[in-house]
């Protein structure tokens, strides 16, 4: 064969065009990018409009990440989720039924705070797993699948809390057995230098952390990737793309339970409504963290930190003295710019490849 | 007509070497195979064998029943009638999976990679190598990314960065990176689903020649193509696949391209049409 030349010889894949990758590509191409520069604009904003001058203290600090900690251990899973190409909009409502359940464990049927938990989470995974299995199996868009499931949901969390409590508040945790010993755990304030940190700062570092992890150097945060990025190539290649997902659901349902679970221990108690309308912010914190909509791409660590912006926001709007009310303003275009540089980079990154 | 006839260079890249002589075992084979979906005959009394070493090719146009055939051979679809063999014993598969798991990868058009994934984590995708306990199942990137360079140089594949993107390699490179993955995880038999077709000739070239790699490596590789002068560089063996049925078989040297060409469009039925569109045109 005269034409299958020896390699290194005549090498039609060495293609000369093709430059060296240059470290600052590398550096682009990390999808969290565009959420850090944005982290870093606006905490230098809030900074020069503060009129407390408390925002950039250790205080400022316990106070964002207060507001931060609890939508991000969501948004963290929420991200993996949409990485394999599946949304959860029934995480924000899931936080107020794990509450309400946990709640009505304690103070209607009088189980211990610890063994109520592991039932919480218990009930969370199952939750999750039938979310999973309606989406894998109809085969229908997650988006319907969990919006049914998110207004199942929002209905049985105030019916079933008015008919057993005669009210819309589920409350009396604080007798049961273990709610000190599991306050320590999920909902302590650890001061630092005069500021009051939150616990639950702990477990979102941990849980980012951890899923990154599995994200980038396991085995199924490949098949994450792939799930979302072309569900076809990685079933072709062996890759169990329904198992996937389904866990990925089980662990998004369990994130909500663990914040509802924090919720109710904090505040010894548990409204109905609880919870309602945070799925939009996991799902924003995630796309601001670089997820792309569509799958395949994105990262655990953006999602956090779009979390962590969502902090910012909370806490530096009032701090700068300016209207409460323009909040979700303020997220929607953040939300919005956020994503347009995301996908500005990362088609820089690519080599002006399109979508 | 075109200035210069490519046809001779065509021929001359094929080369006059007859093809290596019949294996004493196939390494697959279909014997009177057919197939029907509900009334509809996909296919009928298909007999095929592919040797290891060798490349043979399926020719036929659109709605011959290519697609038909590489999803039995993958194990998509059962044969409804015949017999089909794998290293000489007879096989009935129920997934791709199995098929597989007996060494047949077949490598699609547009599904083989995931865009939006690195080059060594599609190399890996489904096969990816674990380090530590294995309940953990961390990846062992530093490894894989090496063992991919490593792989695809093997192929004559000369990637810079494995970390980049697949989808920012050419259509070509990106079948190529699917062969190599193909033959390094073992893959005896390689089944190619139009590799050529949405490619450019240069990237083609890039294809034809790690399907060559492919055989000089020992696998038998099933080339599925519309395209006759992509047929004839590279292929041992012909078969050519009209309505379902095999009209023709071919050896290398004992072909010529217009025989090829002639026998995919039908030769009579592309007579009959020359004279009806002249007829029109009167």
């Amino acid at each position: 064969m005269s034409f299958l030349a020896p390699t290194g010889n005549i090498n039609l894949a060495t293609d000369d065009r093709v430059a060296e990758t240059p470290w600052y590509v590398s550096i682009l191409r990390r999808p969290e990018l565009g959420a850090l520069l944005g982290a870093v604009v606006i905490f230098i904003v809030f900074t020069a409009a503060d009129t407390t001058g408390q925002f950039a203290t250790l205080s400022g600090a316990a106070g964002w990440t207060d507001f931060a900690a609890p939508v991000g251990i969501v948004a963290v899973f929420v991200a993996l989720l949409m990485i394999s190409g599946e949304f959860d909009l029934s995480a924000g409502v899931m936080v107020g039924t794990s509450g309400l359940f946990a709640g009505l464990l304690i103070s209607e049927l009088g189980w211990g705070v610890w063994p109520t938990i592991l039932a919480t989470l218990a009930m969370a995974a199952v939750v999750g797993f039938v979310n999973g299995l309606l989406v894998v199996r109809t085969a229908l868009p997650s988006f319907i699948v969990t919006l049914g499931t998110f207004f199942v949901l929002k209905g049985a969390n105030l019916a079933i809390t008015k008919g057993l409590t005669g009210t819309v508040r589920v409350s009396g945790v604080d007798q049961a057995d273990g709610f000190d010993s599991a306050r320590v755990l999920f909902a302590a304030e650890v001061p630092i230098a005069g500021a009051n940190f939150q616990i639950t700062i702990v477990w979102w570092i941990a849980l980012t952390a951890l899923a990154t992890i599995l994200l980038t150097r396991t085995v199924f945060g490949n098949w994450i990737f792939a799930s979302g990025g072309d569900a076809n190539a990685a079933r072709n290649a062996g890759v169990p793309v329904n198992r996937t997902k389904v866990i990925l659901f089980v662990l998004t349902s369990m994130s909500a339970a663990l914040v509802g679970v924090m919720f109710l221990l904090r505040l010894r108690g548990m409204q109905a409504g609880q919870g309602v309308g945070q799925e939009f912010y996991y799902i924003i914190a995630a796309a601001v963290g670089g997820c792309l909509l569509t799958g395949g791409a994105g990262s655990a660590i953006g999602a956090s930190i779009g979390a962590l912006i969502m902090g910012f926001a909370a806490v530096g709007i009032p701090y700068a003295l300016w209207d409460q009310d323009w909040v979700s303003t303020f997220l929607g275009v953040i939300l919005f710019s956020a994503v347009l540089i995301n996908i500005t980079i990362s088609r820089r990154a690519q080599g002006g490849r399109k979508k | 007509m075109s200035k210069k006839d490519v046809t001779p260079l065509v021929e001359a890249a094929a080369g006059n070497e007859p093809a290596p002589a019949r294996a004493a075992v196939p390494a697959l084979e279909l014997a009177d195979v057919g197939k029907t979906f509900g009334s509809v005959i996909a296919l009928r009394d298909v007999n095929l064998s592919v040797d290891p070493g060798t490349v043979t090719c399926v020719l036929g146009d659109n709605g011959a029943g290519k697609s038909t055939l590489i999803k039995i051979l993958s194990g998509v679809h059962k044969p409804s009638t015949g017999v089909f063999s794998v290293d000489g014993k007879p096989v009935d598969f129920s997934s791709p999976r199995d098929a597989l798991s007996r060494g047949i990868a077949t490598v699609f058009q547009d599904l083989a990679t995931v865009p939006l994934m690195s080059i060594w984590r599609n190399f890996f995708l489904g096969n990816e190598p674990v380090i530590g306990p294995t309940a953990f199942g961390f990846m062992a990137t530093k490894s894989a990314q090496k063992i991919t360079k490593a792989a695809l140089l093997e192929m004559g594949i000369d990637l810079r960065d494995t970390n980049q993107p697949i989808g920012t390699l050419s259509g070509g490179e990106r079948q190529a990176v699917a062969i190599a993955r193909a033959v390094h995880f073992g893959a005896k038999v390689l089944i190619l689903d139009e590799p050529t077709s949405a490619l450019g000739v240069r990237q083609s070239g890039i294809v034809l020649k790690y399907v060559l790699a492919a055989r000089e490596r020992g696998v038998a590789v099933v080339f599925i193509t519309h395209n006759p002068h992509h047929a004839i560089m590279v292929g041992d063996r012909f078969y050519l696949l009209n309505r379902g049925r095999m009209i023709a078989e071919f050896v290398r040297g004992k072909v010529q391209l217009e025989d090829l060409i002639q026998a995919m469009a039908g030769g009579a039925e592309l007579e009959s049409l020359a004279h009806e569109i002249q007829s029109i045109r009167k």
